[in-house]
């Protein structure tokens, strides 16, 4: 039996309404799992990007990338393992003002885990941190015995290492829809 | 009354801008598309469409059926006799709903359709207004494309997109869902053709290594077995197929939705494979060293066991969706493109070939499903009229031109076994969905799609009676259609399933029907009822002869199996012959 792994899915697609639906009912058809999802617009104006992370096997990333490109308002879609990425996420902690009073401790923290404070208020204070989820995670765990009003991580934002270019992989994919259409 | 096309403007209109409401610019879009029949249902956020339908009603013809579903089976019918984009119209809410099972179904079988819903206002969406639904959220994962239309100014480049989606590349169903008050609105009309969309690529560009590739492999294959699919019909490939058959020497089976692309007849038609399809071709699906699929998406009940299917063959997948390869049997070569494309090309570099040894182990085989079955179910001597024996006579009394159109269960199966075919695009079934209550209307579409071939359906007394009131669409429209019902008493197919694996404990299978002969009657349908096999010749010559609607009901034998059959999950292999 083939493993399941952690991937990374990558989408390029207009922005018409309805995509994220028709990307994500993909997931759901194979019962699969989203562990995380960002959109943002891409290196090409009007171009959405989509990262999704999620477990499964190689092929079957294969097959979801496949029928997530089939997508008439789909470009381009793929995916890369943990090694092939340079990912990134960002955390931000809600916890109440009093807690800085003794702010020693706070402070020790945020320079063990290289976080920084975003925004004071008088009942509240929020930090932030850039991170893995890994590195993250260890800083809530750290901040708990403090009282965490809040926390919420971005979805993964990631870079891959293979030096694809999407501005000529779309071009490509015009032409070929020029030409064949 | 026969209802003929009167769309005779295929052409396009003048280029100019001419002012028309929203719902008159969909109705000119429709005819400038060269749409002749819209199948559809009125409501209340159609309305304005529909009165624009009425006002152009001298170039298009609107056929109102008596169910959403009946006309969106419709449509399919009519798409897949005459390979045009079929056209559905329903109101918002339960309108729209009522087309679902007929959207899904187009989008397993790959049927091109458009479907319009009428919308509630605007303003309205998402405030739970009467008759609102989500349609474009419930029919996302079952279209190809869909969008709401709130924009009045985006009315004809959308119909344009949604044409060009549904008939290009893989066809499919599009959804196009209008707002009310755009269909009032008035806009500029100027007809344009739809050019491309740059994240969609229909016909992806040859590869001329996976085309060499492939051949080599064909040509030097000593025992090569071709499955071709629905997707030869779909792009015309039909004389394509047959040069490659004959030219290489090739034994072809078909799938379900593959019928009739290929000539029953042809000495090198080995019939069908899956489930209930012939003995040969399923048993040497494991014996051939190259299998050679063509337009067909190993659906599981064609593979049957995907771990013990064709494991000593290597593969060669010629689809136009990628997403298809690898999907459920690993290919070894795989050609992407429309298949009259890809086989056209690789046909230069098929060598002639003569495979009559391998033939003769099909033939073999051949014989002994002939010994088992056929001569027992189509020259029983004794007992009631048998299923096959009803469409094996209509094939031999039509000379294999007629369009044979089924609805779902055992019947569906034994016109799949048993009839024969000289032309294309004569089989209209429910295959990826299996969809009862197909049958009839998908008749009534089949026959206004291909109003010069004779059109026969077959159902069964259950999904006759999901459909049965699109009768009254055939008495409006004096659609001529030879609708046989099999009537076993059962829903056969299921009784066929609890008698071999839930010890003949026939759970809510056994099934009463009404006295179809007074519902012909009620819609002015020629009926007639067999129950002797000594009378069914007669009473199906006059039910061919009759130049009107016919329902002809046979009393067949109620308990009776439909072998071969590769048990659910087994093997191809280990098809069952009783
Ligand atoms: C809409 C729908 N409901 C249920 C089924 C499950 N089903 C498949 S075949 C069948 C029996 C069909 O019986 P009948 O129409 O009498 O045809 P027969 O099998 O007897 O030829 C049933 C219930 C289905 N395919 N479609």
């Amino acid at each position: 039996m083939e493993e399941n792994k952690q991937y990374t899915l990558f989408v390029y697609s207009e922005n018409h309404i309805g995509v994220m639906g028709r990307i994500t009912n993909t997931f759901t058809s194979r019962n699969l799992n989203i562990d995380s999802l960002t959109v943002s617009e891409s290196e090409v104006a009007g171009v959405y990007r989509f990262t999704i992370v999620t477990h499964a096997t190689a092929s079957l990333m294969m097959l979801m990338s496949k029928r997530i490109e089939r997508q008439v308002d789909v470009i381009k879609a793929g995916y890369f393992a943990e090694e092939e990425l340079v990912t990134q996420e960002v955390a931000m902690y809600k916890l109440s003002t009093d807690v800085l009073t003794d702010g020693m401790e706070i402070e020790r923290l945020l320079r063990k885990h290289s976080g920084r404070i975003l925004a004071v208020h008088k009942d509240y204070f929020v930090i932030e941190k850039t991170g893995h989820k890994v590195e993250t995670q260890a800083l809530f765990e750290d901040l708990k015995v403090h009282g965490v009003f809040e926390f919420v991580r971005s979805g993964r934002v990631a870079i891959s290492k293979p030096m694809v270019l999407f501005q000529e992989i779309l071009q490509d994919v015009e032409e070929e829809a020029k030409q064949t259409s | 009354m026969e209802v003929v096309s009167k769309n005779k403007s295929n052409k396009a209109i003048k280029p100019t801008a001419i002012k028309m409401s929203g719902a008159d610019a969909v109705i000119r879009s429709l005819i400038d598309h060269g749409v002749d029949y819209i199948f559809g249902y009125p409501g209340g956020a159609n309305m304005p469409i529909y009165d624009s339908v009425y006002n152009m009603s001298d170039e298009i013809t609107h056929v109102l059926a008596r169910h959403e579903q009946g006309a969106i089976h419709a449509a399919e019918g009519y798409a897949r006799s005459s390979g045009r984009v079929g056209v559905v119209f329903a109101t918002s809410g339960p309108g729209a709903t009522n087309l679902i099972t007929g959207i899904a179904d187009a989008h397993l079988d790959s049927t091109p359709l458009v479907c319009i819903t009428g919308q509630v206002n605007a303003n309205l969406l998402g405030s739970d207004a009467f008759q609102e639904t989500d349609v474009t959220g419930i029919t996302s994962p079952i279209t190809k494309w869909n969008y709401q239309l709130t924009k009045k100014e985006e009315i004809v480049e959308v119909i344009a997109k949604a044409f060009y989606i549904a008939s290009t590349g893989r066809p499919g169903p599009v959804l196009i869902d209008i707002s009310k008050d755009i269909q009032f609105e008035e806009i500029e009309y100027e007809l344009k053709k739809h050019e491309y969309i740059r994240s969609y690529v229909p016909y992806p560009k040859l590869n001329i290594e996976e085309l060499k590739e492939a051949a080599e492999l064909i040509n030097s294959a000593k025992k090569p077995m071709i499955i071709f699919g629905q997707g030869v019909i779909l792009s015309g490939a039909e004389k394509q197929l047959k040069e490659l058959v004959e030219k290489a020497d090739i034994p072809a089976a078909n799938t379900l939705l593959g019928i009739s692309a290929l000539d029953t007849d042809h000495p090198n038609a080995v019939g069908m494979v899956g489930m209930h399809g012939n003995y040969a071709p399923n048993v040497l699906t494991n014996s051939c060293d190259v299998l050679i699929a063509i337009g067909m998406r190993f659906d599981d009940r064609i593979t049957g066991d995907l771990n013990q299917y064709a494991k000593q063959a290597k593969v060669i997948h010629f689809d136009i969706d990628k997403s298809e390869f690898h999907k459920n049997v690993k290919a070894e070569v795989t050609v992407l493109g429309d298949a009259k494309a890809t086989l056209t090309n690789v046909l230069d570099y098929i060598e002639k070939n003569n495979h009559s040894d391998w033939k003769a182990e099909f033939d073999k085989l051949e014989a002994i499903e002939k010994e088992e079955i056929w001569d027992k179910i189509l020259k029983p001597s004794e007992g009631k009229i048998t299923m096959a024996e009803v469409v094996r006579d209509v094939s031999k009394m039509t000379d294999g031109e007629a369009v044979v159109v089924t609805d779902v269960g055992q019947h569906q199966m034994f016109a799949s076994r048993y009839s024969l075919f000289k032309q294309t695009k004569s089989f209209i079934s429910s295959g990826g969905l299996g969809t009862m209550g197909f049958g009839l209307p998908a008749a009534i579409g089949a026959k206004l799609g291909a109003p010069n071939r004779e059109v026969v359906s077959f159902s069964g007394d259950g999904g006759f009676q999901m459909t049965m009131q699109e009768f009254g669409t055939i008495m409006e429209y004096g659609v001529t259609v030879k609708q046989v019902v099999l009537n076993n008493g059962y829903l056969g197919m299921v009784r066929q399933w609890q008698d071999l694996f839930f010890d003949k404990r026939y759970a809510s299978t056994p099934m009463m029907s009404p006295e179809f002969g007074k519902i012909a009657e009620a819609y002015g349908i020629e009926y007639k009822k067999v129950e002797k096999r000594e009378d069914l010749q007669a009473a199906l010559q006059e039910m061919l002869d009759c130049d009107k609607s016919y329902l002809l009901e046979v009393a067949v034998q109620e308990e009776l199996n439909v072998f071969p059959m590769v048990p659910g999950g087994a093997a191809v292999t280990e098809v069952r012959l009783k």
